[in-house]
């Protein structure tokens, strides 16, 4: 896959930033608009398959390693369990409890910096999702352009 | 209310059309369309959580499966239905059919919520004092990462182990293992 033609390339070049930013947008205010950490990861690997789409895969191999790529998707599922455990450890021994919330930060309601775990669940879930999808795709695509090789 | 009957036809003939086109793109647009009709259904419904992951989801499925199908050398379906299969098929489509039937006779009217019913039910709790308890604005947040926070450990585990399994099976060490003589 070598890329698209130059009017391609200029418009999601400039295009991957604002999904990239609608996709943090999503993530970060999950817990007070519709939205949430799936949706935002999903919007996130989106963004990096147009870029794959348009300037090829040694391109995005560059940019976002194969093993930076699972290394992040690893990260996020070790913060979504870091917070379950977080909780038995710190508020009265209850797994999953939403500890921040309940005892040491309670924040102001409809404010970005409240209930507590909820926003940092988020987080997690949405690196997770986004660079488990864009794990699959890269190598559904690598695993076609080997087969057609053998061929 | 109509545009929900206008929407299910829309998605219905969708769904056929889907099934019995012999060409493999069209077929990808037809479930491109039935997709995009579900984000509709539940955005008229009130559910914009469900709605954006159900569109976001939907465009990243299809332009993969376009990409799959545009660089296939076969894009034409053909070949004959066996005939134990299809019977086979709407035998089980005519018992799913029945016990839907059946279901749809305990579900409460349509708008009414669940608790109109069971007075005592969970959703009430939820609904009253998920702000106080959680201090979430969104409810569905505060359900899925509060209440329920087990079923998207267990949702994220799921997506974990596929993301495993595939890897390991695509990767290229494992293919030139299989590719050698058994030992």
């Amino acid at each position: 896959m070598k890329g698209m033609t130059i009017i391609v390339k200029t418009v999601s070049s400039w295009v991957k930033m604002l999904i990239v930013l609608f996709g943090i947008y999503i993530i970060l205010f999950g817990h007070l608009t519709p939205g949430g950490g799936f949706a935002g990861g999903v919007i996130l690997a989106s963004s990096y398959l147009l870029i794959m789409l348009a300037f090829g895969r040694e391109f995005v191999q560059k940019d976002l390693p194969l093993a930076l790529d699972s290394k992040l998707d690893c990260l996020g599922a070790l913060l979504f369990a870091m917070i379950a455990v977080l909780g038995l450890v710190l508020c009265d021994k209850i797994f999953f409890v939403n500890f921040l919330h309940q005892k040491y930060l309670p924040g102001k309601e409809f404010n970005l910096i409240s209930s507590g775990t909820i926003p940092l669940s988020n987080i997690a879930i949405g690196l997770k999702v986004g660079a488990s999808l864009f794990l699959v795709i890269f190598l559904l695509s690598t695993f076609r352009r080997e087969k057609s090789a053998n061929k | 209310m109509y545009i929900f009957y206008i929407l299910l036809i829309f998605m219905i003939i969708a769904a056929i059309i889907a099934i019995e086109t012999k060409n493999l793109l069209s077929a990808v647009i037809c479930i491109g369309a039935l997709g995009f009709g579900t984000s509709l259904m539940f955005l008229f419904l009130r559910a914009p959580d469900i709605a954006i992951t159900q569109i976001v989801v939907e465009v990243l499925g299809l332009i993969i499966l376009i990409r799959a199908t545009i660089s296939r050398d076969l894009t034409f379906i053909s070949g004959d239905k066996e005939f134990f299969g299809t019977v086979i098929s709407v035998v089980i489509i005519f018992v799913i059919f029945l016990a839907g039937i059946k279901v749809f006779e305990t579900l409460p009217d349509f708008g009414t919520a669940i608790f109109a019913r069971v007075s005592e039910g969970p959703s009430q709790t939820y609904i009253e004092e998920g702000l106080k308890n959680t201090g979430a604005a969104n409810i569905v947040s505060s359900v899925i990462l509060d209440y329920r926070a087990y079923d998207t450990l267990g949702e994220a585990t799921v997506l974990f182990t596929a993301i495993i399994g595939a890897t390991v099976i695509l990767r290229k060490k494992a293919k030139k293992l299989l590719e050698e003589p058994d030992l």
